[in-house]
């Protein structure tokens, strides 16, 4: 009997094996070795790696880049996310209802979430560009001086940030979409006789019930403000004067251009603090609000 | 006040014809029952006169005034749809008040109505529950509130019962028609179960393929079919409709004479319960089989090539097909032309 049972445990570590390799290797390990590097000092040729305790995230509480990079994160997500999803509802209500050429429309918010970021940031690079881009073109006509967009330390997060919002708000809406698509036709049409307005039924209805849609869409759309990086690489390599870096950018920059990797894993694992905590907040206070059907 | 008049009623989709040249009215107080099979463009007439749907062609009065384009709102009528649309993340309470706060009625009143209608449905322990704690009864219940407690004169139905199981189903016949007395409501009532029709209805409105084949008192639809479509779609089992061949002096069902003064090819009606079994006389069938139903048993039986269903008291049980004969009362054939299904009371039966 025991020889059954021990026998079918290693079946089933067996069958388990292959994922967890995996996971261990390239999650579990790494997450555990960033941790554990965060405490120790960057090893040199001269000088070996030894336990510094706290000292790393001593010396970044006092690192001004660090906090110029976390400001500027937290303006990022403040100017992407309440926006693109306003306009994530705004696109779906209206791709929801009677249209002509419908599915066209839906596909064209839809694009620029199936563009690469690097095209992405590659096409609004030609729009940024002082006088020959189409900004500064436009701008023209009216006889406004040329402007360098991504130059400027007071105008490129809001460009960052722009172009972050075209890009978020068609592939909220596909969420969005299938939302509404759920809803019972019905709904409407009680309201309605009600004599309930377009406003007062988004409000009282709509709004609600798209609740989980909502949260689920805030999540992501935190982790992606906090993990998108690719377009900084194209537009400005998080200048000018780290204008517009973040902190994944940030973190980057400290591991692979001034190989500090010991900095580089306590930025992180203050990174992956601020995200679990936000994560952890959002279903705390925002699940009692949610009505799943 | 709240008589609702529709005339020359069309509902059209492109070329596809939905409710084709509709008129009927309701009166005030009236019970009314849109009956038809599915299809037949009951619901469509009445979110035309809910104002859900445009009318294409016609006008629709209520209470004397043309309301034909009138926002659904404006309307003074209420409506029970078929899967209750209640608001699923709102409480009871917040669901049956919906409509008041929509019209900013003082809380005062709102609570005083809100008390008087859980009373009346039967509600006043659930009010803070969310409808998915309910019952599909309860449920019901609540749609039935919201519409009530806007204490408006007219209260269309699409099918309210159709999601309960049976016995819930006779429960809630029973107390929607009191209630609709109680109230003194106007109620259009949209279903396609005849017994549903026949029991709550003041009047019926038989409906097929967009156009009306008969209105009237449920006995009336009962006793005197208009068309051979109403005469097979009220009563179950449905009438049997026998064709018949026509002969010299009138027309036959396998071989014998059944009618006299038929002018062309005609069917011949007799329902399965005024049929009975005999001894003699009448005309042989051969029986086929035995629905045991309780009280009685529809037997399955053919006549020449023909099915007919007949109705007899007790239990019989047919082990293999048998011989029998059946008759009937004169006074409960009825005739209907071939050709336009039309009622044709010009024609005699003869006693057989």
């Amino acid at each position: 009997m025991s020889r059954r049972i021990s026998q079918s445990y290693i079946y089933g570590w067996l069958l388990l094996m292959p994922a967890a390799i995996f996971l261990i290797a390239f999650t579990y390990y790494p997450a555990v070795a960033t941790l554990a590097k965060s405490f120790f000092s960057q090893g040199t040729a001269l000088k070996p790696s030894e336990f510094v305790g706290f000292e790393n995230f001593a010396y970044m509480l006092d690192d001004d880049v660090f906090w110029k990079v976390a400001w500027n994160n937290i303006m990022y997500a403040v100017g992407t996310i309440p926006i693109s999803i306003a306009l994530a509802i705004l696109m779906a209500v209206w791709v929801n209802g009677k249209l002509p050429l419908r599915s066209i429309t839906r596909m064209a918010y839809f694009t620029p979430t199936i563009l690469p970021m690097i095209a992405v940031a590659n096409i609004w690079l030609f729009f940024y560009t002082p006088d020959i881009g189409l900004l500064d073109q436009v701008s023209a006509v009216f006889g406004l001086p040329s402007h360098n967009w991504l130059g400027d330390p007071d105008t490129v997060l809001g460009c960052i940030i722009a172009i972050t919002i075209w890009k978020e708000a068609g592939f909220f809406m596909i969420f969005y979409l299938a939302a509404l698509q759920t809803l019972p036709p019905e709904l409407e049409e009680a309201a309605r006789l009600e004599g309930a307005s377009r406003w007062y039924y988004f409000r009282r209805v709509m709004f609600p019930l798209l609740m989980p849609t909502t949260l689920f869409v805030l999540i992501n759309a935190v982790i992606n403000s906090f993990k998108l990086v690719d377009h900084l690489f194209i537009l400005t390599k998080g200048g000018p004067d780290n204008a517009s870096s973040l902190l994944l950018y940030y973190i980057y920059e400290v591991a692979f251009s001034f190989l500090d990797q010991a900095y580089a894993s306590t930025l992180t694992v203050v990174l992956l603090l601020m995200l679990a905590l936000i994560a952890v907040g959002q279903f705390y206070f925002l699940d009692k609000r949610v009505h799943y059907r | 006040m709240s008589t609702i008049e529709l005339s020359g009623i069309t509902k059209r989709w492109g070329e596809a014809i939905g409710v084709d040249n509709v008129s009927f009215r309701v009166d005030e107080g009236t019970f009314a029952i849109l009956l038809g099979p599915s299809g037949c463009g009951k619901s469509t007439t009445l979110r035309m006169i809910a104002g859900l749907e445009d009318v294409s062609e016609g006008v629709l009065s209520i209470g004397g005034n043309d309301m034909t384009s009138t926002p659904a709102a404006d309307r003074k009528l209420s409506m029970v749809f078929q899967s209750y649309a209640l608001f699923p993340h709102l409480n009871v309470e917040e669901n049956i008040l919906f409509g008041l706060k929509v019209r900013k009625t003082p809380p005062a009143e709102m609570a005083t109505r809100l008390a008087k209608v859980a009373e009346i449905v039967g509600l006043s322990g659930l009010l803070d529950r969310k409808p998915s704690q309910l019952s599909g009864g309860q449920r019901q219940r609540v749609a039935l509130a919201r519409a009530i407690i806007a204490e408006n004169p007219i209260c269309l139905m699409d099918e309210p019962l159709s999601n309960l199981d049976a016995k819930l189903r006779q429960e809630m016949r029973i107390e929607i028609r009191a209630l609709q007395q109680r109230l003194g409501m106007t109620v259009i009532y949209v279903t396609h179960d005849q017994a549903e029709a026949m029991s709550m209805g003041d009047k019926v409105i038989l409906l097929n393929d967009g156009k009306i084949e008969q209105e009237g008192a449920p006995d009336v639809l009962y006793d005197r079919p208009a068309t051979a479509f109403a005469a097979s779609f009220i009563g179950t089992p449905p009438m049997n409709l026998l064709k018949t061949v026509a002969v010299d002096s009138g027309a036959a069902i396998d071989g014998t004479t059944v009618l006299e003064g038929t002018n062309g090819a005609c069917l011949f009606g007799i329902r399965p319960e005024h049929m009975e079994f005999t001894d003699a006389g009448g005309i042989e069938v051969e029986l086929v089989s035995a629905d045991y139903l309780g009280s009685e048993t529809i037997v399955a039986a053919r006549v020449g090539d023909q099915s007919i269903l007949v109705q007899t008291p007790g239990h019989v049980r047919i082990p293999e097909p048998v011989k029998a004969r059946v008759t009937w009362d004169t006074k409960n054939v009825h005739v209907f032309d071939a050709g336009s299904g039309r009622r044709d009371d010009n024609v005699r039966a003869l006693p057989i």
